[in-house]
């Protein structure tokens, strides 16, 4: 099994009467995308505030990268990346000075910073603008800024609460696919995402959170066995005999249901992906296949049927 | 509870000193300060040299009076330096903490491996030094003027005197920038921060002395007559009044720039026995009247500071 990154065992904040965070008990592993997903004001932000050491748990406990961050913050924030959400930067600095400040801050060599930035902003695509005022930039651009200060320090480990947020589609799928990459380079990865579609094909893993507790933890296709039931929908567009078609299909065995949508448009539940049998059996009964489409299932409809079943137990 | 964390607190602290001294040296604030400064330097010292000329012949403390004689309708040097020494330090940290919540950047910066004592300290130095900057260049310009112009060079006591007034604005300053601070600290709008310590300092200079003198007669009431019972009442007005960091800052003006000044306070017949009048205090002795004044200048400014300290340790990051 991979190594533990990051460890929390009954991990509460409270401020006051509400509580923040209730109970948490996170596990990730080295290597991972992790997704923290849930609605505003779910307790994510203040997960991730107590995983840096930037707030202090009001009980329970914490390991980041073996640390405690509460007692060794400097150890745990030396190492982790953190991009805030909605990043703000010195607007009258430019990208280079900004990220210089973050260079000092962490008490880079000039050299070494140098070069760390160079191959930084080029990895981001700010290299261009290196020189440019912040106050210029995009609020993509900020945030593939804040990405690239991160990368300066080469942490293990990089947090990122909502980098999605306030960007058009097209900035959040490009910043998705830097994540993707870093990815690739064997960090690990943290993030937070009230926007559930947008993050799932990035996490290997999710944690669903609800009023400070995660509700549900477990990849894409996990969650979706375990509350829709049928993690996969298969349309198939068939001209042919409806009766004989549907029969076929619900002999295959693993499918759940069939549904006969629209003249010619079938829809197949199934725990698997089984889009090879289901052509096959089309065919053996006759039928003319014109279009097969799988629908993977989406984080928005899992979490929207947890709670429309009002929160089956794990 | 710090105690038993990891590493030096100061940790980062020097980045970020000169990374608010160089945000300091370039804003256009300071650029507006330091014009507005200059011209005091400039229009003051001009009409301080006019009036020397015409009214002072000999005096073994020429240069002094460069700082303190005054020119209708001009205020002396130092009069206006206890105006806007206040307000450059209030412009240097009234948005110190709570610009960084509003830019976004305080997460950011926190999330680097430094103590929130850094970067509070930090940006009081960075406060102070550019301050000290500020006060240097124009005392500079004083003191290069008055050369220019009286064509004499300042005896070693005057420079040294000049010097000790000097260390006494930058504390002076010290308190305004720790105010500042401390509201920068507490209130999320700069503005309103700006505004709530310019409110302070104008219950200094205003009404501070007013407040001081109706309370002196409630506290030490005269019932008899008795010359003890006025004098108490005296040095209780005295006593509250010193309360202000204004009245602080003009009573070592006073002790240090004009060292024919002997006491403070009320002085007494007694006192003056065997004294010749209108000779000037040594050195040593003018410190003396002004050692409580710089004592206290200093003491407020490391209270304040703390005060503030404490509140943004406490702070929730989050915006």
């Amino acid at each position: 099994m991979a190594e533990l990154v990051i460890e929390t065992k009954e991990l509460t904040k409270r401020y006051g009467d509400l509580t923040a965070v209730d109970n948490l008990n996170l596990k990730v592993y080295e290597g991972e995308v992790f997704g923290l997903l849930g609605p505003n004001g779910s307790g994510k932000t203040t997960t991730i505030l107590m995983l840096l050491g930037l707030t202090e748990p009001t009980s329970g406990s914490v390991r980041v990268l073996g640390f405690d961050p509460a007692r060794q913050p400097l150890s745990v924030k030396s190492r982790v990346g953190y991009l805030p959400e909605l990043v703000g930067f010195y607007e009258d600095l430019t990208a280079w000075e900004n990220i210089i400040y973050i260079a000092k801050l962490n008490g880079l060599p000039r050299r070494e910073a140098y070069q760390r930035i160079e191959r930084a902003l080029k990895q981001v695509g700010l290299e261009e603008v290196a020189n440019k005022p912040v106050a210029t930039f995009s609020r993509g651009m900020r945030q593939r800024l804040g990405l690239a200060e991160i990368l300066i320090k080469e942490p293990k480990l990089i947090i990122l609460d909502e980098p999605t947020q306030g960007l058009d589609p097209e900035g959040a799928r490009e910043f998705l696919e830097l994540i993707r990459k870093l990815k690739g380079q064997g960090i690990t990865i943290l993030l937070s995402s009230h926007i559930l579609s947008q993050v799932q094909k990035i996490c290997d893993r999710v944690g669903l959170f609800y009023q400070g507790k995660m509700v549900l933890e477990g990849s894409v296709s996990e969650l979706a066995r375990e509350v829709l039931g049928s993690a996969y929908r298969i349309q198939l567009e068939v001209q042919g005999i409806p009766e004989a078609i549907i029969k076929a299909l619900k002999g295959i065995p693993g499918v759940q249901d069939v549904n006969h949508q629209a003249p010619d448009i079938y829809e197949v539940q199934a725990k698997e992906d089984l889009r090879a049998e289901a052509v096959k059996a089309v065919v053996e009964a006759g039928g003319k296949l014109k279009g097969i489409m799988i629908e993977e299932p989406s984080l928005d409809e899992i979490y929207t049927r947890y709670f429309e079943k009002g929160g089956m137990g794990k | 509870m710090r105690s038993s964390k990891e590493g030096s607190p100061w940790t980062g602290l020097w980045a970020v000193v000169t990374k608010e001294m160089a945000d300091h040296l370039t804003s256009a604030r300071m650029q507006i300060l330091e014009v507005l400064i200059a011209l005091t330097a400039l229009g003051t010292v001009y009409a301080a040299v006019q009036e020397i000329r015409a009214v002072i012949g000999h005096d073994p403390f020429l240069f002094l009076k460069l700082f303190t004689v005054n020119k209708d309708p001009l205020p002396a040097f130092v009069g206006l330096m206890g105006f806007l020494v206040p307000l450059v330090a209030i412009a240097l940290a009234f948005d110190a903490v709570n610009g960084e919540f509003n830019r976004r950047t305080i997460s950011r910066v926190l999330a680097q491996p430094i103590y929130r004592d850094a970067l509070l300290f930090g940006k009081f130095l960075a406060g102070f030094f550019t301050l000290a900057i500020v006060l240097v260049t124009i005392w500079l310009l004083v003191m290069g003027l008055g050369l220019l112009s009286l064509g004499v060079p300042p005896r070693g006591e005057e420079v040294l005197r000049g010097l000790i007034y000097l260390g006494a604005c930058l504390f002076y300053g010290g308190i305004w920038l720790a105010l500042a601070l401390l509201f920068s600290v507490v209130f999320r709008q700069p503005a309103t921060a700006a505004l709530a310590s310019m409110a302070v300092w104008l219950f200094f200079t205003a009404f501070w002395g007013m407040i001081a003198d109706v309370l002196a007669p409630i506290l030490r009431p005269v019932r008899f007559g008795l010359p003890e019972e006025f004098l108490a009442q005296i040095q209780a007005a005295l006593a509250l009044s010193r309360l202000s960091p204004n009245i602080l800052y003009s009573e070592i003006t006073l002790a240090l720039l004009r060292p024919e000044v002997r006491a403070l306070g009320p002085l007494l017949t007694f006192q003056l026995q065997g004294a010749i009048l209108g000779s000037p205090l040594p050195l040593s002795q003018s410190l003396m009247l002004i050692w409580p004044h710089l004592t206290g200048l200093i003491a407020s400014t490391i209270l304040l500071f703390a005060l503030s300290y404490v509140l943004f340790q406490r702070q929730e990051i989050r915006a």
